[in-house]
């Protein structure tokens, strides 16, 4: 039965391959770095590789996750696979890189997070799984998860592992002392921050962190901006500093100037205090948010809710990401075919994306998941008995699909620290800094070889 | 004879000789080789010959590094070698009580990793939970911003004067206990008390040894690197990447993806600590020669 399905599997993505060659702009310098379609592998071949001895080696910073590697070398006892953990985000990409030029000790597959695929497409180090049966795990996945992972010609270069939808958790008793509504537009929100500060000088009602370019770009995408798109690999739109990215900064550049809202950098150790102190009624953070909390700010347990994010006008519903990773595969393993169905497995199967959800906390990517009444019916204490994820599954639903991240993502967040990032934490004009953050990032990418267009 | 007596002796270097030109002298050769090349991610690699090195020369943000870690050697290196010079000078006279006590208190710090000093220091300058902001607010005084842009310079000083004394005090007190007694002797005939004997029998023997720890304080002033890039994780919009030059080259590196550019950068620091560091060391020696 397994053998027809993965046949099944076979079929479909061939299809889809061909649905998906007509559709690519024909003969476009993209083909070079997205790579000639290759033809889907056969399902003799898939069958051959996942019963040959082999070792895989799969870098990642999910905690514990030998538990669901453990199930898919229960289903192909050939398949050793080994779990290195070579830092978490920046750390881990920098060894990668530096394994990728120097041509061996690269891992087969490894842990990516969304904004950093085209970071490492661009230099051709990470495998298109469409031979190998992704397109057919399509329709598994939430919409703008698969956008995330997708290339500009159809390409799948990764399989999500986990996401970060964006909502507001918020101090209800703070919120409820003050005779304050959850806000539901950032109109609201402005005026509640301004209430609540003056009420309680101690209090911010919220913390918009000059070093968490993360949050920042998830507020964009909530607003509808696309600050960067991609015509050709070779050329980049670079529009940092349009209308909605001013609209966005002015609103907060505003509320930092006021002084009611904070500019803390976060995850340090003052941070943590104030979380467990009450300095900040909300925090504006991602699915993996409320679990992370729950953990680090136990003395606040059962005096927070979720929200939605305020929107930017009333009765709207958008929500953007912050976080989340993929599996890829690294273009120069020996073999692919173990490696990609190894990725496959670990985000698609039942019983391996259910622990993922269930053990690790990572708020999950797939339909199935975000639909099980298991995961979406919890009610933890620390929200007061609240379904948060059901929340947040249903926020899921709200992000825009088609947020796309530059090719040399660490620059961008660098320059973004010492721009829009500092002009936050000095309380001086984000709006002006995106001007220098956009000039920085255009001749960069220039410096880069790239055509850039405004 | 003779020439199996030099095979014999370059039998005894080997050892180090291989590992020294497989370590550095080859891996700085192929910096040098990378310094001279471009690689962008759209075009690939193109020989640029001295353009990095002119880039460099005329890099804002680089030379801002340099000016802010000549200022942070001429504030921190001179306090810091006082106190060691004075911890030294204290220890040797066996005037302290619980000498060995404070002789490794002094140096404790120095085996500290530098990892757990920042936390630790992180924590103490922290403006709001820190213990010295909670000091100042209870004497009802405002909160110095010790992670702010004013303040960081002297932040990082006074972690690497904590750091180093101990260091700086051990090298000194080691070639204060080579001094021949027999010089001290003679200073107490001459009828000379502690202090003049500090004075001018044992800060003039002490001379190459100051001058080998100032040496080690130039490098290390113009090499900051761990203590900003380990600060920058709390003041990130405080401390940028070109903060320090070292810093800078490797936020160039791996921010970047700019190796080449890296590599220049660095040649190039390390041509200014030579010339700083020859430049000090003729004009300490000339002076000693009248």
């Amino acid at each position: 039965m397994n053998l027809s399905r993965t046949r099944w599997l076979a079929v479909t993505a061939g299809a889809a391959l061909v649905l998906a060659g007509c559709g690519g702009g024909g003969g476009t310098p993209a083909q070079q770095s997205g790579g000639t379609p290759s033809s889907a592998v056969s399902q003799a071949d898939i069958d051959k590789a996942m019963q040959t001895p082999t070792e895989l080696t799969f870098w990642t910073w999910v905690p514990d996750i030998a538990k669901e590697v453990a199930l898919f070398e229960k289903k192909y006892p050939a398949i050793k696979v080994k779990v290195v953990n070579a830092g978490q985000g920046e750390p881990q990409y920098t060894k990668l890189r530096t394994a990728l030029k120097a041509g061996s000790g690269a891992p087969d597959v490894v842990q990516i997070e969304f904004q950093y695929i085209p970071t490492f497409t661009i230099t051709n180090d990470l495998l298109d799984l469409r031979p190998y049966g992704a397109e057919a795990l399509r329709d598994k996945f939430v919409d703008w998860t698969w956008g995330q992972v997708t290339g500009r010609n159809g390409e799948v270069w990764a399989i999500p592992q986990d996401t970060g939808p964006m909502g507001m958790l918020y101090r209800k008793d703070i919120f409820d002392k003050h005779g304050i509504e959850p806000p539901k537009t950032w109109n609201e929100f402005a005026a509640a921050a301004r209430k609540l500060h003056a009420a309680d000088p101690d209090v911010y009602i919220t913390n918009l962190a000059g070093n968490q370019n993360g949050a920042w770009m998830g507020l964009l995408w909530q607003a509808g901006a696309k600050p960067f798109q991609m015509a050709a690999p070779d050329q980049i739109s670079v529009s940092v500093n349009d209308e909605v990215s001013k609209k966005v900064a002015g609103y907060w550049g505003g509320l930092v100037k006021e002084g009611v809202v904070s500019t803390d950098t976060d995850f340090t150790d003052q941070w943590f205090q104030a979380l467990n102190k009450g300095k900040y009624a909300t925090w504006l953070t991602a699915a993996w948010g409320p679990v992370f909390l729950a953990g680090s700010a136990k003395d606040t347990s059962g005096k927070w809710r979720a929200a939605p994010l305020p929107q930017w006008a009333a009765g709207e519903n958008k929500a953007g990401n912050w976080g989340g990773s993929t599996s890829a595969v690294i273009k120069s393993t020996k073999n692919p075919i173990a490696a990609a169905k190894f990725a496959e497995f670990l985000n698609t199967d039942p019983e391996s994306t259910r622990m993922m959800a269930s053990e690790q906390f990572l708020f999950p990517p797939t339909k199935a998941l975000l639909e099980d009444k298991a995961f979406i019916e919890e009610k933890p204490e620390f929200y007061g008995g609240q379904e948060v994820n059901k929340l947040f599954a249903g926020i899921s639903d709200t992000v825009s699909k088609d947020f796309t991240w530059p090719p040399f993502l660490d620059q961008t967040v660098n320059d973004w620290d010492e721009t829009v990032g500092k002009a936050l934490a000095d309380k001086t004009d984000p709006v002006a800094a995106l001007d220098q953050w956009q000039q920085r990032i255009t001749s960069y990418a220039e410096s880069q070889g790239f055509k850039v267009a405004q | 004879m003779n020439a199996r007596r030099a095979r014999v002796g370059y039998l005894f270097v080997a050892p180090f000789l291989i590992v020294f030109v497989a370590m550095l002298v080859v891996p700085l050769a192929y910096a040098g080789y990378l310094s001279l090349f471009r690689e962008q991610l759209i075009g690939g690699t193109t020989f640029v010959g001295l353009d990095n090195y002119v880039r460099a020369l005329t890099d804002e943000r680089l030379l801002g590094g340099v000016l802010r870690v000549a200022e942070f050697f001429l504030i921190q290196v001179p306090i810091m070698l006082l106190l060691g010079l004075f911890f030294a000078l204290a220890l040797d006279s066996g005037v302290l009580w619980l000498s060995r006590f404070i002789r490794l208190g002094v140096f404790v710090p120095y085996a500290v990793p530098s990892v757990i000093a920042a936390l630790m220091w992180g924590y103490l300058y922290g403006p709001e939970f820190g213990p010295i902001a909670q000091l100042a607010g209870a004497l009802g005084l405002p909160a110095p911003n010790l992670l702010g842009d004013d303040l960081m310079l002297g932040s990082l000083a006074n972690i690497v004067t904590w750091e180093f004394t101990g260091y700086n005090m051990i090298i000194l007190y080691a070639a204060l206990r080579a001094v021949p007694s027999e010089l001290y002797e003679a200073a107490a005939v001459d009828g000379a008390g502690t202090w003049r004997t500090a004075w001018s029998v044992k800060i003039p023997a002490l001379r190459p040894a100051l001058l080998l720890a100032l040496i080690f304080s130039i490098i290390g002033s113009f090499q900051l690197f761990n203590e900003p890039q380990l600060m920058q994780r709390l003041a990130p919009n405080v401390i940028d990447s070109a903060y320090t030059p070292n810093l800078y080259a490797y936020s160039l590196a791996f921010t970047s993806q700019d190796v080449n550019y890296a590599a220049a950068v660095s040649f190039l620091l390390g041509l200014a600590i030579v010339v700083v560091s020859y430049t000090v060391q003729l004009a300490v020696n000339r002076r000693r020669t009248p």
